[in-house]
């Protein structure tokens, strides 16, 4: 139950730089999901394609076997991604290739980087050109040994907070996490809803009080209008399952492209 | 602090703050999990150290679930092998194995943090069996996550899942097996965590799991080394056996055993199915809450374990299995599906028993482990009865193309 403070002397990384850079401008922060490895040989180009239409940073997912907070739209991407052979390496291989001029955060569980070792895989992100981390299955209370080598590396690990969080843990989690605050939506697994939940301004309000760090909501924001309708109180948007179900279902990497663009202009509406 | 300082702590006591057996357990989940696992833990200390919870959940374990099982000596197994084989019968308790403990202990808990729905998964369908039983006594409703594949293997139990009233859910992704199973529950939980209390099977999942599971099958190691004293006298061993067998899937049947006889010097061997054998090969990972032992690729992906058993088809093990064996406590020894098939059937042809396929694998070893056991005294958890693998293994025997693929040798 030890978490490491931040340090006085902490400077904010790339990402936290850039995003709350935008933040205060005044801008609205949207950071969609590229799933490495999928759609298989177009993923890349998706990097610089969300880049493009005004994401601010993007999260790089790499396929997990068990990936236990993802709903059925995530689980088939990264199932089809794992069949074709996608790794952590190909991933950051990929990524490698791209320029897209904004952060990027990789999204995976935590056993791909226990596995490879917290040393290894804060460097190998790094030469990736990755800045940060999302694990959601290291919590607070266990995040401590890849925290402290993260740091080191400069690489930023992004914390979630989750609705169900008494309020005196939420100090805590946002002392902690680097680049910006992960803002569960809802009480469940990513994947689209039909409403935004209340619980996701809710959240998003909690975190506002708490934290002057970037706050960005993800799980369960499925459409430019929730994002929009988020976004009147979180600083941003993490969006994925409703990008991948529409190239699940048939659409190319440009139908994305464009969806993300949608995105953009909703949340430049607010 | 020196490292003098540092107290030792006994060989299967409480885990660390932290939930940690060594280094292994811990609480991997996600955020959204993290109060209702401390919440959990609250609640288990506070009833497990209240006697009116005891005696409520010893009197459903004495009136319910018929304890205590016996200890039965295999005089016709032992003059065939050369050694002394006893049994502990978890096979007599009410819904045929030894799940049927823990599943009173935590619906019980639920019950008193006033939970309604109890949530479970289940491999061979015996832990699933036994929470919608409890589920049943209890007045609660019950969903419980099954793979496609073990739900073609035990159509049985999911039948009586069904008649006991719960809601049977299959899982669908991965090798839609145990492992995957678990992730749905856990995935159900995340959802429905107000409301839901998660009935986990084994001594695994992020903490309290490993240790409320341990301390809720705990009563089998407490009779059995209580029953072995009376047995076998003080003369042999001071009425200790010399080896204690169980097998290991997640390892609830061994860990409850293991547990009444850790601070003697009987030997401790975990029989491993060979496709599922985690603690074997010594790599340690982290899924479904908890670090331990995994089966896991290069890049850290969870295998899919192969076992002819359903209950032991599961590519980790429960983490103070992985402390016992990285301290030597306990040792941990593969068999195959062959000679597992082959054990089930001397077991039933010598002593009228027919076990489960999952306790079949401990006397997988002890058969293959002859030489070394002669003479000796051997304890097997007989985890649970046979009567839900009788058609797979008549398949089996029968050369039944389908059947046979469910075997790895």
């Amino acid at each position: 139950m030890t978490a490491t403070p931040t340090p006085a002397t902490w400077t904010p990384g790339p990402l936290e730089a850039a995003l709350r850079a935008k933040r205060d401008e005044g801008r609205k922060l949207l950071c969609p999901y590229v799933m490495g490895g999928y759609p298989i040989d177009d993923w890349p180009r998706l990097i610089e394609g969300f880049a493009s239409v005004g994401a601010d940073a993007l999260e790089i997912g790499i396929p997990f076997s068990d990936p236990v907070m993802d709903g059925p739209t995530v689980q088939e991407a990264s199932t089809l991604a794992l069949d074709n052979g996608t790794d952590p390496t190909t991933v950051l291989a990929g990524v490698a290739t791209t320029e897209p001029g904004i952060p990027l955060v990789a999204m995976t569980y935590y056993n791909i980087c226990f596995h490879m070792g917290h040393e290894r895989f804060a460097s190998s992100l790094k030469q990736a050109g990755i800045s940060g981390a999302i694990l959601p299955d290291l919590p607070l209370e266990e995040v401590d040994d890849w925290a402290r080598v993260a740091d080191a590396e400069g690489i930023e690990t992004v914390m979630l907070a989750a609705p169900t969080a008494p309020d005196e843990r939420l100090p805590r989690i946002v002392s902690r996490s680097r680049g910006f605050v992960y803002g569960v939506g809802l009480v469940g697994i990513t994947g689209e809803r039909a409403e935004l939940a209340s619980s996701a301004l809710e959240m998003a309000r909690r975190l506002k009080d708490t934290t002057d760090l970037p706050v960005i909501i993800g799980i369960g924001v499925s459409s430019p209008e929730q994002a929009a309708e988020v976004a009147e109180v979180a600083d941003g948007v993490v969006v994925a399952s409703a990008i991948l179900r529409r190239m699940l279902e048939g659409g190319s990497p440009e139908d994305a492209i464009e969806f993300v663009g949608q995105l953009r202009a909703a949340l430049d509406s607010v | 602090m020196t490292a003098t300082d540092v107290p030792t702590p006994s060989v299967m006591g409480d885990p660390d703050e932290g939930g940690r057996f060594g280094r292994f357990g811990g609480r991997y989940v996600p955020e959204t999990l993290v109060p209702a696992c401390a919440e959990l833990e609250d609640a288990f200390r506070e009833a497990w150290s209240d006697p009116e919870f005891i005696k409520e959940f010893n009197d459903l374990l004495r009136d319910y679930a018929g304890r205590p099982s016996p200890v039965t000596e295999c005089h016709n197994l032992s003059a065939e092998l050369g050694f002394r084989v006893l049994l502990k019968r978890e096979d007599l308790n009410h819904t045929g194995s030894h799940k049927i403990n823990n599943v009173l202990g935590q619906a019980l808990l639920a019950k008193r943090m006033g939970k309604t729905r109890l949530v479970a998964e289940t491999g061979a369908g015996q832990h699933g069996v036994a929470t919608a039983t409890a589920a049943a006594l209890l007045g609660m409703e019950c969903i419980v996550f099954m793979g496609e594949v073990d739900i073609k293997r035990q159509a049985l139990n999911v039948f009586r899942m069904r008649l006991l009233g719960s809601e049977v859910r299959p899982a669908l992704s991965g090798s839609r097996t145990l492992k995957d199973a678990v992730n749905e529950a856990m995935r159900y939980w995340v959802a429905a965590v107000e409301s839901t209390y998660y009935c986990l099977g084994s001594v695994m999942g992020p903490h309290p799991y490993p240790w409320m599971v341990r301390e809720f099958h705990r009563v089998i190691g407490n009779e059995a080394r209580e029953q072995c004293a009376e047995l076998l006298g003080p003369e042999s061993n001071d009425g200790v056996p010399d080896v204690v067998v169980a097998c290991v899937g997640g390892g609830s049947n061994a860990i409850g055993i293991f547990s009444g006889f850790a601070d003697t010097n009987a030997e401790l061997v975990g029989a491993e199915p060979s496709g599922g054998a985690a603690v074997g090969r010594q790599v340690p990972g982290v899924v479904h809450g908890s670090m331990s032992y995994l089966m896991q690729d290069e890049f850290g992906q969870v295998q899919e374990a192969h076992s002819v058993s359903a209950g032991l088809d599961y590519p980790g093990v429960g983490p103070e299995h992985a402390h016992l064996a990285e301290i030597g406590r306990a040792r941990y020894e593969p068999v195959t599906d062959t000679e597992v098939i082959e054990a089930f059937q001397l077991m039933s042809r010598t002593e009228g028993i027919i076990p489960a396929l999952e306790p079949a694998h401990g006397l997988a070893w002890m058969v293959k482990a002859k030489d070394e056991l002669a003479g000796k005294v051997v304890l097997l958890n007989m985890s649970g009865r046979g009567d839900k693998d009788v058609a797979q293994v008549q398949a089996i025997l029968d050369g039944d193309a389908e059947a046979l693929e469910t075997m790895r040798s």
